[in-house]
């Protein structure tokens, strides 16, 4: 075909950058706003370069109790994350053989995913809320709630990360080579082996994948914890009722350290998927290394 | 080893065990038991907390209810008070018809925009990248910040779109306007970019994987056949794109129909859109009206889901 590069993509190459711009610019902006001296205001100039605003957060002067919510927050996301990963490759896995349910459960996922949050943060509190009726009428009448962030809470996080995890699981076993594990059946692995030795160390990048989409999503979402999550607040709840009173750059500050946690979480994740495929790329196979 | 006629008498329940088969030392479970253990946590997840959940905010919203409580009693009341006026105002729309337009024509907008982003973006990493490396550090670029609170990406936009802000400020060094601009920040605008700003990320991703699939050999072939690049786009490309374009459409229309933190922070609380109706009720803990709301939404949600899907079967794409 045509040598060298069209014109065309020079024009998209610029149009892609803006793009990059666009979505990175006004985060950058705030992380930078949230290093101002004591009297910073919301906006650029900045107003003398200090960490007051961020080390008045983890005195715990600030506007929320911040440590409470922060480590509120951590706990959902690891189980939302682990329990993510789990279900995912196990119905990954059930998903590459014809089974009864195989199209209820597709296509709950796939709804689950574009039903509008608040309907099912919605239903999931008034069912808890049924179910707390019942437990009042029936077994204890001074019992509180069975609402909570690991109960409801946990649950409505779960129905967003866990079609994330589903379609992942899809995408891998696309491009999956069934002859591995038949070789490994040739050789006398039983269906664990088989899955442990073989199907897990491949697939084991993409499911960190599943699991970073696990975590984050749940240590960001909002939505479908608003009617869900109890009477306590993560920390994207809290941060969201700072937005309607933000008058100081500490929303800036606190803005700075939840995404620390996210960038700190993505950088682990990546880096680990990195160092997985290189030794995949090393030890993943023996062709013609002779016959010893 | 395994024979297909071994699998099925396996799986065929009739087949009662130690009958002339040379066993395994361990008891095989059968296929479809293994699925079932494989695919039940995640059916038991969604059938808890999606589909039971779903089933409640229908038989809610027949429910009775007033300043305090919920009264068990079936009840239209949480329609009729979401539809108050409809029919007297006529031919005005009332406010749930308003709110209904408002929301579809921001939807549309956030759609239209996203749709053109989203299209060029995955177009570039598609066709003009050709190391892998590279395709795959750019997608990644696009994708982080999808992985990083949606509240901080939109508060974001207060010191440059605000009063004071760097939009304004620069515009007035520039001399372009001598007072600063008032709707840049909660106003529709604000709530545009702010989607946009958010969503594109769902328009990229099933577009370039649509694209990504694309026979190169077809474009050649385009070429070869004398057609200009704009008639290979259109006869080519956008044809076999449609799938990803209609998925990611799908993805930006639901979550902006049911949107109601990016409206309400973007917007200063003030506009008012279909998801932010049920916030309100609840707040009010009016639950029946927010559940008979969250019905309403569902259906027209629903009603557009299925006329996209005419377009392409999900299914065979995924």
């Amino acid at each position: 075909m045509r040598e060298g590069r069209p014109r065309s993509f020079y024009v998209l190459a610029l149009f892609f950058a803006a793009y990059v711009l666009f979505l990175y610019g006004p985060m950058i902006a705030i992380y930078i706003l949230s290093f101002q001296g004591p009297q910073g205001g919301l906006t650029f100039p900045m107003n003398g370069v200090s960490t007051f605003w961020l080390a008045k957060l983890f005195e715990g002067t600030g506007i929320v109790d911040l440590g409470a919510a922060f480590r509120r927050s951590l706990l959902l996301g690891l189980v939302v994350m682990a329990v993510t990963v789990v279900l995912s490759v196990a119905a990954g896995m059930a998903f590459r053989r014809k089974f009864k349910a195989q199209s209820i459960l597709f296509y709950s996922a796939i709804a689950s995913l574009i039903v509008p949050s608040i309907i099912t943060s919605l239903g999931i509190s008034l069912e808890f809320r049924i179910i707390d009726d019942l437990i009042k009428a029936h077994w204890n009448e001074n019992f509180e709630t069975s609402m909570g962030l690991l109960t409801s809470g946990l649950g409505a996080h779960l129905t967003w990360t866990l079609p994330f995890g589903l379609l992942i699981m899809f995408a891998i076993f696309n491009r999956f080579d069934p002859r591995l594990e038949e070789a490994a059946r040739d050789l006398g692995a039983t269906p664990w082996q088989t899955f442990r030795h073989v199907v897990l160390p491949i697939i084991l990048p993409s499911v960190i994948g599943i699991g970073l989409f696990g975590f984050t999503l749940s240590w960001d979402e909002l939505a479908r914890s608003s009617q869900a999550i109890g009477s306590v607040n993560t920390l994207p709840l809290d941060l969201q009722g700072l937005t309607t009173t933000v008058t100081k750059p500490d929303i800036y500050a606190l803005g700075t350290i939840i995404s620390a946690v996210s960038f700190a979480v993505i950088a682990l994740a990546l880096g680990t998927i990195h160092m997985l495929n290189k030794r995949q790329a090393a030890k993943g196979s023996d062709a013609g290394k002779g016959l010893v | 080893m395994d024979t297909s006629d071994e699998l099925l008498q396996q799986a065929s329940p009739g087949f009662a065990r130690g009958s002339g088969q040379t066993r395994q030392k361990a008891a095989r479970l059968s296929p479809s038991f293994i699925s079932w253990l494989q695919a039940g946590p995640m059916m038991l997840v969604f059938l808890a907390f999606f589909l039971i959940p779903l089933v409640f905010v229908v038989i809610v919203s027949f429910w009775d209810y007033n300043e305090y409580q919920l009264l068990p009693a079936f009840s239209g009341r949480g329609y009729t008070d979401t539809f108050e006026g409809c029919i007297a105002q006529l031919p005005q729309l009332c406010t749930i018809g308003k709110t209904y337009l408002k929301t579809l024509k921001l939807c549309f907008m956030v759609w239209a925009i996203t749709l053109f982003i989203g299209f060029w973006v995955a177009y570039f990493l598609a066709f003009h990248i050709k190391s892998k490396t590279w395709q795959m550090g750019l997608s990644l670029l696009c994708t982080i910040p999808f992985w990083t609170s949606n509240v901080i990406r939109m508060i974001a936009w207060i010191p440059l779109l605000g009063r004071n802000g760097l939009v304004n400020s620069g515009l007035l060094k520039v001399g372009v306007i001598d007072q600063p601009v008032e709707w840049l920040l909660y106003s529709e605008f604000s709530v545009v970019l702010a989607l946009v700003h958010l969503f594109t990320f769902f328009m990229v991703v099933p577009i370039f994987n649509s694209m990504v699939r694309i026979d190169k050999s077809l474009i050649e072939a385009a070429y070869d056949a004398g057609a200009t690049g704009f008639q290979t786009l259109v006869n080519v490309i956008i044809p076999l794109a449609k799938p990803g374009i209609v998925i990611g459409s799908i993805f930006v229309i639901t979550i902006v129909m049911g949107d109601f933190i990016t409206i309400g922070v973007m917007g200063g609380q003030q506009i008012a859109a279909a998801g932010k109706i049920i916030e309100t009720r609840l707040n009010a803990l009016q639950f029946p009206a927010a559940a008979a709301n969250a019905v309403i939404l569902l259906a027209i949600t629903f009603l557009i889901i299925t006329m996209m899907s005419r377009i392409v079967d999900i299914r065979k794409e995924l």
